[in-house]
């Protein structure tokens, strides 16, 4: 491009918007590089049951599969929840501390959705999002009313409160402690009860969201469960409506929200209104997410607003890149993959894959490792944390930019591609 | 009657008193100078016409409607714009971006979910604000952050964010402060051009004299919050009152 002469070296955002530009659009309303974004999405999402599972059944290296329905479910569920965020945190900059309580309450409204009308998962996944929604309003309402990091003790004070509250007097809508669960003796208006004396499975339109189609290969197993793939479809389409919103004038407010709230009421624009609908909207993908959790799992619990949930939503944001498309998803699949396949390697595995050491060193590397695994972790996610926040304020997607960068570089410098006229990731060194 | 009207404004900060029974008339058209020295004013003047601050008494009408009590988003769409004594722009967004939002805000009004169509597809929107950073030399930054821009483009921005809007009174707040002479002379030319062809009133507060008597068809003079006199240019150069107050300071 031609104004990188004239640029002083300012620390610049990672994933600038391409230029505004006439008839840049292709195909589905979306740019050319957005579309193709989408696509790798596309392709990551549908091939997730074997890209998870690199290893052959059996192998050492079997434990870091994470290609299981229940894992892999949760990849997806989380990323939506993490879009959503993204759409508040990322573009104006509100750091919500209470998102956990509209994935809450989205759960609660799903379940009593099964256990009132049906075990079909369509009403309960949309009445969760309306619902959530209807919540995200009144909190959004009286937390916006503040900025900065007073708005983020009120929302982390409006989950706290749903938290207790769900534990205690709102017992007989959340069950309390034990969580909401279905019953042989519920309503369900347009389902059945019971089937076979037990409680129906979830599905939609009677494929049950457990049912699963195994595929050996060799030493492989693949699995392709339903549930993830209604989960999957659903996040492609909670990641399309983002990537529209990010590039709608809606989605551009939203940035000069966060750019200069000054200037955006001097131009004739009320911030408020703006804002508050960006946290209904995540408000939104927070309850849509929830609605999903229950669907692959019918049963909802308070634990489930607590803030340290709420915070997990925040680290998978900016673990990714907040304020990028794609970052979020990264973010809360490599948070939900650490939780669930790092926490799990032990002192036996360790001693499994170091046998081939002399015995003093591998006790040795062996008492190194093991403060970062199993329960520690969190240890290995804070420093991994902490390093992404200080050396690659972008997240993952600025890791990735830059080592795309490093090669593009390596490349002729000559290719004229202006797609991307500023993403000056230099800035840092 | 002019387009503002500003009648016994008073406003204090504390003990200090910032405006002092301050009236103001702007005629439709016109270019209105407010000159005095540092801390006669001036910019809380500015600050009560867009809504930022809300004087103790008096009445500010613009177009036969008070402006007090509404919000600066309000007023902004009655048609006042303004631009800072240090360039308010969105430094997170492009060159293009910064212009494209003052053009859907006259659009769309203060609140629009237009949240699925892209920018792309505005191709009203993208020719104006097209046009708007061409009239402003500055088409081939449209790229560029706007935080990245030097302090002149900065303000320039900041102009074209503002005249997109096709104000009917625009507000200036030093705007050649920091420029260099090459600068301030465009700006005058380019102000001058925005008065004569778009009919846009404009109050402009200046320190430097050579943009006042280029510009100014009447001038009102501040000190200390008090509106000294007001007349034109010719007879403000040699008044007495005037020197004293103001000339006499910076010379
Ligand atoms: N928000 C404020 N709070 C307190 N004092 C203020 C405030 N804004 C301006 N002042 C004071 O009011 C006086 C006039 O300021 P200002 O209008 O900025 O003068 P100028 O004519 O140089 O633009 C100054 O003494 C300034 O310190
Ligand atoms: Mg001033």
């Amino acid at each position: 491009m031609t104004d990188q002469s004239s640029t002083p070296s300012k620390t610049e955002a990672v994933e600038v918007a391409p230029a505004v530009q006439k008839s840049s659009r292709t195909k589905m309303g979306l740019r050319k590089q957005d579309f193709n974004i989408f696509l790798i999405v596309i392709a990551l999402v549908m091939l997730a049951p074997f890209i998870l599972n690199p290893f052959p059944e059996g192998s050492g290296m079997a434990q870091f599969n994470a290609g299981y329905p229940d894992l892999m479910q949760r990849f997806v569920i989380f990323g939506i929840f993490a879009i959503g965020f993204n759409i508040l945190f990322g573009l104006t900059g509100y750091l919500s501390f209470g998102h956990a309580a509209f994935l809450g309450v989205g759960s609660y409204a799903g379940v009593w959705m099964m256990k009132l009308l049906t075990m079909n998962v369509i009403p309960a996944i949309i009445v969760s999002t309306a619902i959530a929604g209807i919540f995200a309003l009144f909190v959004g309402f009286i937390s916006l009313r503040r900025s900065g990091i007073y708005f983020s003790i009120l929302t982390l004070a409006f989950a706290q409160m749903s938290f207790s509250l769900a534990y205690s007097v709102l017992t007989p809508i959340t069950g309390g402690e034990t969580g909401l669960q279905l019953a042989l003796d519920d309503v369900r208006l347009f389902g059945t009860a019971a089937v076979d004396g037990s409680i129906p499975a979830t599905n939609l339109f009677g494929l049950a969201m457990r049912d699963s189609f195994e595929l050996e290969i060799g030493g492989w197993l693949f699995t392709f469960n339903a549930g993830y793939y209604l989960s999957a479809f659903v996040m492609l389409a909670a990641f399309y409506l983002s990537v529209r919103i990010f590039r709608s004038p809606f989605g551009m407010m939203l940035r000069a929200v966060k750019s200069n709230q000054q200037r955006m009421n001097y131009t004739g624009l009320n911030a408020k209104p703006y804002t508050l609908a960006a946290f209904v909207i995540s408000g939104m993908y927070a309850g849509l997410a929830g609605g999903l959790m229950v669907s692959m799992d019918p049963l909802a619990g308070a634990e489930r607003m607590f803030w340290t949930a709420s915070g997990e939503v925040v680290l998978m944001t900016i673990l990714g890149g907040a304020g990028t498309m794609i970052g979020p998803v990264l973010g809360a699949g490599f948070i939900k993959y650490m939780e669930n396949i790092v926490s799990k390697i032990n002192e036996t595995i360790l001693h499994q894959w170091f046998y081939w050491l002399p015995d003093g060193l591998e006790d040795f590397v062996i008492a190194l490792i093991y403060p970062f695994i199993g329960k520690g972790w969190h240890l290995t996610l804070g420093i991994m944390f902490m390093m992404v926040v200080i050396f690659l304020p972008g997240g993952l997607v600025e890791g990735g930019q830059r080592i795309a960068g490093l090669f593009k570089k390596r490349k002729a410098s000559t290719s004229d591609d202006d797609t991307t006229p500023k993403s000056a990731p230099q800035a840092a060194e | 009657m002019g387009i503002l009207e500003v009648k016994g404004v008073n406003k204090r900060f504390g003990g200090l008193q910032a405006l002092g029974d301050v009236n103001l008339s702007v005629a439709e058209n016109s270019v209105h100078a407010i000159i005095g020295p540092n801390g006669a004013g001036k910019s809380t003047l500015l600050n009560v016409l867009i809504g930022k601050l809300i004087p103790d008494t008096g009445s500010v009408m613009f177009d036969g409607l008070s402006v007090l009590g509404r919000h600066p988003h309000e007023i902004c769409q009655m048609g006042i714009s303004r631009v800072f004594q240090t360039p308010e722009i969105f430094g997170d967004l492009t060159v293009m971006e910064n212009v494209m939002i003052p053009c859907f805000a006259k659009r769309d009004g203060a609140f629009s979910l237009h949240a699925i169509g892209g920018v792309d597809a505005e191709t009203d929107m993208i020719d104006q604000a097209e046009e708007m950073l061409t009239e402003v030399k500055m088409i081939e930054k449209r790229n560029m952050l706007a935080s990245s821009l030097s302090r002149g483009d900065k303000r320039r921005l900041e102009m074209a964010m503002c005249l997109v809007q096709q104000p009917r009174l625009l507000l200036l707040d030093e705007p050649t402060a920091g420029m260099a002479r090459a600068d301030t002379n465009n700006t005058i030319d380019l102000l001058k051009e925005i008065n004569e062809k778009r009919k846009i009133t404009m109050a402009i507060i200046e320190h430097d004299m050579h943009v006042v008597f280029s510009l100014a068809e009447r001038i009102t003079v501040l000190a200390q919050g008090m509106p000294l006199v007001e007349d034109t240019p010719a007879n403000i150069k040699g008044h007495p009152k005037v020197r004293e107050a103001y000339l006499g300071e910076t010379a």
